[in-house]
């Protein structure tokens, strides 16, 4: 029998801010409690519902003969474009992505109907008569194609800094060059999966798998033509998200309630594998050219980047997205004459959208790749290049678009990297192993991550918190966050616990509702700590301040001394426990329930100029990585890996370990191994894991070292002088490509093949086989 | 004969009756049982979300009396029918809500070796299930087998190792003994036939039943370890009119150690062949420990993997090039054929209606002869082969005395590369003759393109494979042994 815990029990002295407390869900996620959205005890009269999906990529047809799909056994509903009530799109920003095709499909796999039946099989054989007959169109499925056609979802942008035409023109030195960087798909293990209930009148309640419960709400509202305070829009916790869920889980849950609506039933919507590999968004590949003029040292004077999208066949998020990879082109390095140019190209491809990085790792992979192939030219190693361009020194302390770079810790970082390594040793030490092993190759390298923190659309950097005390001391803890795997509740909990200086466990993380904080911006762009952290922060503050109003009168004292710690609130020699001062505030009237609420200081761009500082701060980090090739299979091994990150003042370093380390390896995957192939009909072939393939266990050595930055002075107005740490450790993975793509030199002397990314086994072999195809025999 | 099957559920029996026999234990689980703990990934085998651990009172000769073994499984794969006479683990088994955390579990709570936690119960199983197996603590490539089986996208894997480690430091003993008595009590000889959903699925005990069967019902599935079929049902949502199992069927799980051969049957698992072939074939087994996960070894078969008739299983150029031999057998009696002469066009073999491949003979090594065998993949573990390529070379001095040659994933069936086979037989194994069988090779492969790798990729690879054959006769280790890196 559980017995109820004892809240007044005096409490040690531990802090609770950095302390590497576990995930708040740790001991239901290992005995199998936690409850997923498909594990929720399941209303009576549930329907399921299966999307019938479009079979070719381009193609006009006439309203679909869905007579058969209406008839099968146990089928209740079947909906299509014409049967949606209010608006049939469910563009986050812009519209383009219809909830159903009416009359033009425009990707393979798109949503075309959707039916409800009693059982989930008999919905999947509904489904499956389907007859839609297809007036096939050519599609355009590739950025080249697009480009011939100027084929794009959004205008092309451009930002510029000084005058990189005349820098090129006059430098010492240039090369040129293109890069063509893979997609990656999210592969959350849950799936986007939703459930709708309807209500009395137009109720309509809603658990979706999302990152963003407000977008499901008003999208949900607009599709049924009713407004938003009928919806309320619910979210525990995903089994994972990496974007996916940010703007992809709105069709899957409108869909649900348009069902709902319709039938006055309870209707769930989960997609098994196939269906959400193929339906929903993933990651933008990108092809990036490049130009660059530079001196004998190395040191560019002068680079363009013409940086190409595929973005499928709406805007989506991709515009944010291609911003982002712009902004982040220059990753660490002063770029004082740059020219970037961006284009969005629209193919009949499901919308790419936002993945861990939302467009940063595209625009740094290109600079990377620029780096390397200056240092091959210039015979120096890629390190020594990378430091003569870092930011820093006269006048090499801004940034293409006109924000100020400062505290830059990149060099310090370095520092720290190469001398935990012991770069410069392992750097002799395969050379000397790459001398005298014929047919395996060593290669090393180190890269930086410098990531600009906040969203750059200036109305989402904002947050609210609800912070309830209750007469036994308990308090009940709510955001606008998403737990999404990333420990985002253990960390504003300790946030809230610090504040009234109570132990972690009398704080309890409620799910995320719509109905508790509206208005509420999508877990994303690693903001959640740095936005939910402080609202709930500026709640439990109005609480505390109630509380020691209450208390100071109690003692005799000014409010200014009282203190809130180890379960007390305290005055000098005199201390009231926690539960006893919340108790006569309570019989005093006094209110023990606040809202929260925090905007990003700082901040402001301009898009017509694209100038500006959309960002607050950067996260920044370094890793180097050592892999061996075999050069007669290309198939590789990551031998070790080393990383300093900047965590600030990490409010939780296990939370924040785990960040990193996970997000190293997914960057790691989405270089190497993470494969999405296309067929010339536009059809996705690799969605499940049999073809798709993240990173498994044995990809990762155990000689991965994680420190953190020991310097953390600079941490402007993340809470608590925290920082974010969400999406920054993905881009430390490209070390991995870099450490490939100097093993795959050292296997062509005399010769710098550029890799393509993901570097396949099959990529790092043609890069070889090509150079030894150019040899004399 | 049974229309119903046993189990123990954790340690309370179970009967079932009148259930699709295509049903999953995963749907079992989550549906009529709402054990929600177990999760479904992929619905195909790949992620491990759904592991769960079948125990069964240890057979081996040498076993002590009344303890069991612990096998992970991937429940989204597994047909109800597997259960009979075992005993049923899941997440909610280990402990009970409100009492302490398994040591398995909370060694994973103290390592953060969970984040969003979707994954966890899968991992929490296949650990659990190596704690009970492991005689001592396994170094990091003993772990990676293990885990090689689930995925995990959120922690980057190394706080789920460090785990495991801890947990296989103070293993916690189950009550094996009551739990072998329980099992004797349930267990039921007869055959079981399970009708329901427009599905048949016969559970015979005998050869002679099974023969018959498969007379009676010639069009029937074949039903060994399931990992294939149970895509059918779970990824193509096939119905499957008549199914006939293996898994009773008496004999069909021996591994027979003959002077000249090993006899594998039927039901023999390639996670009970994996020992067996370690001393004879080291190359082999350590391709198998590469072969899908331990999930699916568990339950994959040597002769399901030959049965199927895949172009792309990993056992079949192994095989070849071994000079390994099937037997099938049906109600006319039995036949025997050489590995490559089984596979006849894309898919297509030489089973006859009413047949069924009852075992594989693999020749043991002779003397003054070498076998290797590589499997080329996109990632290292857990993936199928974009090249798989296998040979086998008796030298004379310098000169080759016999090549074998087979390779998978380069043509419509498994395929014995004759023609570079006679390129080298006869010649001396010098550069000279490792060019002209590299272009006899690429000449005689019709490899395809797909989503795993290109024709161009995997002639090149194939090749190179002579190129590595050719260095690790004369100076074994020149060539990088990327299973050992990492580590």
């Amino acid at each position: 029998m559980k017995t109820a815990p004892v809240l007044d029990a005096p409490v040690l002295d531990a802090p609770v801010l950095g302390a590497p407390r576990p995930h708040d869900s740790a001991a239901w996620h290992v005995d199998g409690q936690a409850l997923y959205l498909d594990d929720i005890a399941e209303p009576a009269g549930l329907l399921h519902a299966v999307i019938g999906l479009s079979r070719v990529a381009h193609a006009r047809f006439p309203a679909p003969d869905l007579s058969e799909v209406a008839a099968s056994p146990g089928v209740a509903a079947v909906l299509m474009a014409r049967d949606v009530p209010g608006v049939n799109d469910v563009g986050p920003s812009f519209p383009g992505d219809p909830i159903f095709a009416d009359g033009l499909v425009e990707y393979h796999g798109q949503s075309v109907f959707v039916v409800a039946a009693e059982t989930l099989e008999q919905a999947r054989a509904a489904a499956a008569l389907a007859r839609i007959d297809y007036e096939v169109l050519k599609p355009v499925l590739t950025i080249d194609e697009a480009l011939a056609a100027q084929s794009f979802v959004l205008p092309t942008q451009v930002m510029r800094r000084g005058d990189a035409d005349a820098a090129l023109a006059r430098a010492p030195r240039r090369l040129k060059g293109r890069l063509l960087i893979g997609g990656q798909d999210h592969f959350y293990l849950e799936g986007q999966i939703a459930m709708a209930i309807p209500g009395e009148g137009d109720d309509m309640h809603l658990f979706s798998s999302t990152q963003h419960p407000t977008e499901v709400q008003h999208l949900t509202a607009r599709a049924l033509g009713i407004a938003d305070h009928n919806v309320v829009c619910e979210s525990r916790r995903l089994g994972g998200g990496f974007g996916g869920k940010e703007s992809q889980a709105s069709q899957i849950a409108v869909i649900a309630a348009l069902l709902a609506a319709r039938t006055r039933r309870p209707v769930k919507l989960r997609l098994d594998r196939d269906d959400d590999m193929v339906l929903t968004g993933k990651r933008h590949d990108f092809r990036t050219d490049w130009d660059v003029g530079f001196d004998d040292t190395g040191r560019i004077e002068g680079i363009t980047f013409e940086l190409a999208s595929r973005c499928g066949i709406s805007p989506d998020l991709s515009g944010a997205i291609n911003d982002r990879a712009m902004f982040h082109s220059d990753n660490a390095y002063f770029l004082g004459n740059a020219t970037i140019v961006s284009h969005r190209c629209k193919t009949n491809m499901v919308s790419a959208t936002a993945f861990r990085g939302f467009g940063g790792p595209q625009g740094m992979m290109g600079i990377e790749a620029v780096m390397d192939a200056i240092a091959r030219h210039l015979r120096l190693d890629p390190l020594d290049v990378r430091k003569r361009n870092f930011y820093g020194g006269a006048g090499r302390d801004e940034t293409h678009y006109g924000m100020r770079v400062e505290n830059f810790p990149v060099p310090a970082i370095i520092r720290q990297l190469e001398a935990s390594s012991e770069y410069a040793a392992r750097r002799r030490a395969i050379d000397t192993f790459n001398a005298t092993s014929r047919w395996s190759k060593r290669g090393l390298a180190l890269t930086p991550v410098k990531f600009g923190i906040a969203f750059t659309l200036l109305r989402m950097n904002q947050a609210g918190a609800l912070v309830h005390v209750y007469t036994d001391g308990s308090v009940m803890l709510n955001h606008g966050g998403i737990e999404m795997g990333q420990g985002l509740f253990v960390k504003v909990a300790q946030i809230v616990a610090d504040a009234f200086g109570v132990p972690l466990d009398r704080i309890k993380n409620t799910a995320t509702s719509t109905a508790k904080v509206p208005n509420t911006s999508p877990t994303a762009a690693s903001s959640g700590t740095d936005l939910n952290g402080h609202a709930a922060h500026n709640a439990a503050c109005i609480i505390r301040a109630r509380l020691a109003a209450v208390v100071a009168a109690e003692f005799g004292v000014d409010e200014a001394s009282i203190a809130f710690r180890a379960g007390q609130v305290v005055a000098g020699d005199r201390a009231l426990p926690f539960v006893d001062a919340v108790r006569l505030a309570y019989s005093q009237r006094v209110q023990l329930s606040a809202a929260g609420f925090y905007r990003t200081p700082k901040i402001h761009y301009d898009y017509a100029t694209h100038r500006g500082r959309p960002f607050l701060y950067f996260a920044c980090g370094a890793a180097v990585a050592e892999v061996e090739i075999d050069t007669l299979t290309g198939e590789y091994r990551l031998h070790r890996a080393d990383i300093v990150h900047d965590c600030g003042r990490s409010l939780n370093p296990a939370v924040d370990r785990g960040q990193i380390e996970g997000g190293f390896v997914q960057g790691m995957g989405w270089l190497t191994t993470e494969e999405l192939v296309w067929d010339t009909d536009g059809v996705l072939r690799t969605h499940a894991p049999s073809t798709y393939k993240i990173p498994s266990c044995g990809d990762v050595p155990t000689a991965l070292h994680i420190d953190f930055f020991d310097d953390v002075e600079d941490a402007d107005g993340a809470v608590h002088k925290s920082k974010a740490v969400g999406e920054p450790p993905l881009m430390l993975g490209i070390a991995v490509f870099q450490a490939l793509q100097d093993a795959v030199c050292a296997a062509c002397p005399g010769d710098a093949p550029r890799l393509d990314a993901p570097a396949t086994p099959e990529r790092v072999l043609m890069a070889i086989a090509a150079h030894r195809a150019r040899q004399p025999a | 004969m049974r229309d119903s099957i046993a189990f123990l559920l954790g340690d309370t029996p179970r009967t079932l009756r009148g259930v699709d026999p295509t049903m999953t234990v995963l749907e079992y689980l989550r549906g009529p049982e709402r054990r929600c703990g177990t999760k479904e990934g992929c619905a195909e085998g790949d992620c491990g979300a759904c592991t769960v651990v079948l125990g069964r009172p240890r057979a081996d000769p040498g076993a002590a009396p009344g303890t069991m073994t612990y096998e992970p499984v991937n429940s989204c794969i597994l047909f109800l029918h597997a259960l009979d006479g075992c005993q049923l683990l899941t997440v909610e088994d280990l402990h009970v809500h409100g009492a302490k955390l398994h040591p398995v579990q909370q060694a994973m709570v103290d390592h953060h070796a969970s984040q969003c936690g979707f994954c966890t119960p899968g991992f929490v199983m296949s650990v659990f299930a190596l704690t009970q197996s492991a005689a001592s603590v396994p170094d990091r490539a003993g772990i990676n087998t293990a885990l090689a089986g689930n995925l995990c996208r959120c922690t980057g894997y190394l706080p789920i190792v460090a785990a495991a480690k801890a947990a296989c430091a103070a293993p916690v003993s189950r009550d094996d003994a009551t739990t072998v008595q329980r099992l004797r009590a349930m267990r039921d000889p007869a055959p079981v036939r399970l009708a329901a959903a427009g599905t048949t699925l016969f559970v015979p005990t005998g050869v002679d039943d099974l023969v018959r069967l498969l007379a009676a019902h010639p069009d029937a599935t074949i039903l060994a370890g399931g990992t294939d079929v149970g895509l059918w049902v779970t990824k193509q949502h096939r119905r499957l009119p008549v199914i006939v199992s293996l898994e009773a069927v008496e004999g069909l799980d021996r591994i027979v150690l003959c002077e000249d051969r090993i006899e594998i049957g039927a039901r023999v698992t390639l996670e009970a062949l994996l020992p067996v072939l370690a001393g004879p074939y080291p190359a082999f087994a350590a391709m198998l420990r590469r072969f899908g996960s331990r999930q699916v070894r568990m339950r994959a078969t040597l002769c399901g993997n030959v049965a199927n008739g895949s172009p792309i299983g990993d056992t079949p150029p192994a095989l070849i090039a071994l000079g390994a031999e099937v037997r099938l057998r049906g109600a006319g009696g039995a036949r025997t054929m050489p590995v490559e002469d089984f596979f006849l066009g894309y898919r297509q073999t030489a089973l006859a209606l009413g047949e069924f491949v009852e075992r594989i003979d693999i020749p043991r090594p002779r003397m003054g002869e070498r076998f290797h065998v590589w499997k080329v993949s996109k990632r290292f573990e857990q993936d199928i082969s974009a090249v798989c390529g296998a040979f086998r070379l008796t030298l004379d001095g310098a000169t080759i005395a016999e090549a074998r040659i087979g390779f998978g994933g380069i043509a419509a069936i498994p395929f014995r590369a004759r023609a570079t086979e006679a390129t080298l037989t006869g010649g001396l194994w010098h550069e000279a003759t490792l060019a002209s069988s590299r272009e006899t090779l690429a000449r005689e492969l019709t490899p395809i393109s797909d989503m795993r790798a290109s024709a161009d990729y995997r002639r090149i690879v194939a090749c190179n494979l002579l190129t590595k054959l050719h260095a690790e006769t004369w100076s074994p280790g020149a060539t990088p042994a990327l299973a050992e890196i990492a580590a």
